[in-house]
């Protein structure tokens, strides 16, 4: 497991980052979030490495539950136990704070059409920053012609069909333990 | 709300306490497998006629425009109207608590047998997997964008820009991805503003 880089027990700023980006994923979660937090974890700090990066996402894929849940187990990978407590918590209780807040007030009506032209305009983004997730995604995973043909298949796949994704993972493992890649 | 649901439609029956509540909430979520909506839906809407789908639909959206994972933000929504603060907390842990100690598991399995070369070759495949997964969501959402006809306010043009825009600033030079709405997201607001008006 990694160690603390000089400056100490990577846990605190970890919570503070995942907490401040947090309450910018508008539209689609942390998962949307992906390449923010690899940039943090991987290249602006050396707290975790690509491969494990890269692993604990293919896990949370895998497991039942939010997708979300990769960031425990980064927070896992960074501190143990304590760390996937409270990396869940960072990422969680900011946004659903704003929402008891945002109840609490009565504010539960439908957004209106500022709401709308908000979401309109930030689609487009959200949609090229998710694309740009996979992408960083699959330059970790792929590493030759063989698992970038499988990143491909999955898509096609995915746009073509209605395929259950969790057996498409499967499918990854088994062509992964079959030595395809 | 209720005047879009259909005449014929049993209305909810609203009878939850926290506890059922997260034991509903868990079960939805440890069935999750590859994304935790389709399970909601059918639970909520469904199963347990709690809410209509016109209603279901709504909440999606506010928990959409919201920051935060939208499954979370409807879980808190759903308990909140239940029963309130408790209700909201339930259904929130009911979400999380047994999936992130099943993630924590198949973590702590995986770090054992890591150097096993099997597993480490089945989870090389499954994050191949897992890549081609989301650019076909994003590519999903993308053609979705293009096509929807409710939105005259969006031209292709532009929104293909800052799709390509907010791809290549993230994606290929990294930059920040806060930087990114900072810059391009009031930039996006304003043009699809100044269409609407």
């Amino acid at each position: 497991m990694i160690a603390a880089d000089r400056h100490g027990s990577p846990l605190w700023p970890l919570v503070v980052q995942l907490a401040m980006l947090s309450m910018t994923a508008i539209g689609g979660g942390i998962v949307m979030l992906a390449p923010e937090v690899h940039r943090i974890v991987v290249e602006a700090h050396p707290w975790i490495t690509d491969q494990q990066f890269a692993a604990a996402y293919a896990i949370a894929q895998a497991a039942p539950g939010p997708n979300m849940l990769y960031v425990t187990l980064i927070g896992w990978q960074i501190a143990g136990i304590a760390g996937a407590a409270l990396a869940t918590l960072a990422v969680v209780v900011p946004p659903v704070a704003l929402m008891l807040v945002l109840l609490r007030i009565g504010h539960r009506r439908s957004p209106g059409t500022l709401g709308r032209t908000i979401r309109l305009g930030i689609a487009p983004l959200s949609v090229g920053m998710l694309l740009a997730a996979g992408w960083i995604l699959a330059r970790a995973s792929d590493t030759d012609w063989r698992s970038g043909l499988i990143t491909a298949a999955t898509a096609l796949l995915m746009l073509r069909t209605r395929v259950n994704p969790i057996w498409l993972i499967g499918a990854g493992a088994l062509f992964g333990i079959a030595g395809f890649v | 709300m209720g005047a879009q649901a259909p005449a014929t439609a049993e209305r909810p029956t609203r009878a939850a306490t926290p506890a059922t509540l997260f034991l509903a909430f868990s079960q939805m979520a440890l069935s999750g497998f590859g994304g935790v909506m389709p399970f909601a839906y059918r639970t909520i809407v469904e199963r347990r006629r709690w809410y209509t789908p016109a209603e279901f639909a709504e909440m999606l959206a506010f928990g959409q425009v919201l920051p935060g994972p939208s499954i979370c933000n409807v879980a808190v929504m759903i308990g909140w109207k239940q029963c309130g603060l408790g209700g909201a907390l339930a259904a929130l842990a009911g979400m999380l608590l047994g999936p992130s100690v099943a993630v924590v598991l198949l973590g702590a399995l995986y770090e054992h047998f890591e150097h096993v070369p099997r597993v480490a070759h089945a989870l090389g495949g499954m994050s191949a997997v897992a890549a081609g997964l989301i650019i076909a969501t994003a590519l999903n959402m993308g053609f979705g964008l293009f096509r929807d006809r409710t939105a005259p306010q969006a031209i292709p043009g532009v929104q293909a820009a800052l799709l390509a825009l907010a791809f290549g600033a993230v994606g290929i030079a990294h930059w920040p991805m806060l930087m990114v709405i900072g810059v391009l997201g009031p930039l996006a607001v304003l043009l699809a503003w100044w269409r609407s008006a």
